[in-house]
């Protein structure tokens, strides 16, 4: 990064002046939820971009993996957070060329930490990005999730994270159905319910497309490294989610007692 | 007031190449060889955080005989122009003979320019093709000069002889734990005739690039107990299954 910004400035995100006083119009992203489970972390993210009130994309990829042990989901604005998150990317593999090893999940994060800062002036124009980042943290042998704010603030959260426009249902969803000793096919399924809570009650996020077979991008992590659910898993998975909610329309209930 | 002696250019220039030469000559060998799979490179090397064998990019890797400050420095170069390559454009983008390109530039500066020594190094980029046909080995020499290298490559001590061995039983299509083998022997012989040395796996630096590899990166390192076994055992069928197993020994 520091190479980047002596050799080509150009290249980096937020290095670019906006008009002032002018919102831009550009595609968003939206809902993006992440969850611990014994042995790792899930994180999953829905495959809508709007503008507006327009659906301007049904099958964005809002989760990446950083690399082998650690991905990120992006929301906010489509265009400007998958350019930080390739720049990223590239990051920590340049880190783990040149030096040989690979930076600390700690580190990772505080790395992206700064990125997101970088981006502040445009954040104040409308264009903000707000990633989330999960990993399996080797040296402690879990999986953790870490949240941030426009200008940078980072935050670990304990159990389940959600972030972007559907967010707010989405965790609702999370917390009335989490539960810490999930297993990985169950925390699966968990996050793409949330998802469907999500999709249920906030217009930008987009739930699972059965006719177009568009399904949320669900991506596990644990000691084994990163592995993205293929799309017949994921189908099986919002298949049978939403046959479920033909019986029940508000999904599963949580004992009151 | 004394008059500096006169020096032709093609003595200077001769001078300068015997210097690095034998400056390489010092050194321990490097041997790269293709087999069915990909590239593999076999150093021998004690260190195992100096290494002499490294990625570069995703098909990409380094090999590298002389001093060692000298070659990490081409190195890290040549893995920022490779990053920087593939984020300006794409990753399919960055190529072995451009970055050989480079490096022969930069070599052939620092040969020629009058303030600096030559590097004392001689390098090898080597980029795995999608089918053996399309495999890339480069050798660049400390003047700067390159050269397209099939099969097999030696650079370091005693490479015309390692060379002459290695070239002729070399053959297109050999198993890993096959091109490991003939290596490890051609490292091992002694150049005087008498009788080889033994290797043992903890003076080795293997690392492959390996075109079935389903990570984009193809680059990998053979260490400790998969690099036993597969020197251990030349059958074919087994070593495939070594690499087939899952590579718990990698990212360390």
């Amino acid at each position: 990064m520091e190479f980047l910004a002596e050799h080509s400035p150009e290249l980096l995100p937020g290095r670019r002046a906006l008009p002032a006083g002018v919102t831009v119009e550009a595609p968003h992203g939206t809902t993006i939820v992440a969850a611990v489970f014994d042995g790792g972390v899930v994180i999953a993210g829905d495959r809508r971009a709007t503008m507006g009130n327009v659906i301007a994309q049904r099958d964005i990829e809002k989760v990446f993996p950083a690399d082998e042990y650690s991905a990120v989901g992006i929301a906010g604005t489509a265009g400007l957070a998958v350019e930080m998150v390739r720049l990223f990317q590239l990051e920590l593999e340049h880190y783990e060329k040149i030096e040989g090893t690979v930076l600390s999940l700690e580190g990772k994060a505080n790395r992206l930490t700064t990125m997101i800062r970088g981006n502040l002036g445009m954040a104040m124009q409308g264009l903000a990005v707000v990633p989330m980042f999960a990993g399996y943290d080797l040296d402690l042998g879990r999986g953790r999730i870490f949240t941030y704010d426009v200008t940078g603030g980072r935050s670990e959260e304990r159990n389940f994270a959600a972030t972007g426009s559907g967010s707010v249902f989405a965790r609702g969803s999370l917390k009335k159905l989490y539960s810490p000793d999930l297993t990985a096919d169950q925390a699966a399924v968990l996050v793409v319910q949330a998802l469907y809570d999500a999709a249920d009650d906030d217009s930008a996020t987009g739930g699972p497309d059965l006719a177009r077979k568009i399904f949320p991008i669900v991506t596990l992590i644990t000691d084994e490294g990163i592995r993205r659910l293929s799309e017949e898993e994921v189908s099986r998975i919002a298949v049978s989610i939403t046959d479920d909610r033909r019986i029940r329309p508000d999904g599963p209930q949580a004992p009151l007692q | 007031m004394s008059t500096p002696f006169y020096v032709s250019p093609q003595q200077a220039m001769a001078d300068r190449a015997e210097y690095a030469r034998k400056g390489i000559a010092r050194g321990r060998s490097v041997v790269v060889l293709t087999y069915a799979d990909g590239i593999v490179f076999v150093a021998e090397n004690t260190s195992r955080a100096l290494h002499k064998v490294s990625e570069i990019y995703d098909k990409i890797a380094f090999a590298a005989v002389g001093r060692y400050n000298e070659f990490e420095n081409l190195r890290i170069g040549g893995v920022r122009y490779a990053d920087l390559r593939g984020y300006s454009y794409d990753r399919a983008d960055v190529t072995a003979r451009g970055l050989a390109n480079v490096y022969a530039q930069t070599l052939g500066t620092i040969f020629s320019s009058v303030g600096e020594k030559p590097y004392e190094v001689e390098l090898i980029v080597a980029e795995v093709g999608r089918t053996p046909e399309d495999d890339q080995i480069y050798r660049l020499t400390p003047d700067g000069s390159v050269v397209d290298e099939k099969n097999s490559v030696v650079v370091g001590g005693n490479a015309d002889q390692i060379g002459n061995y290695l070239g002729q039983r070399h053959q297109v299509g050999m198993s890993l734990a096959e091109a490991l083998k003939l290596a490890v022997d051609s490292l091992a012989r002694d150049p005087n005739g008498g009788t080889p040395r033994a290797l043992t796996p903890e003076q080795l630096e293997v690392a492959v690039l390996d075109r079935v590899r389903p990570q984009q990166r193809k680059f990998k390192r053979i260490l400790g107990p998969q690099l036993s076994r597969l020197l251990s055992q030349e059958s074919a069928a087994a070593a495939d299954a070594d690499l087939a197993e899952p590579e718990s020994t990698e990212d360390e």
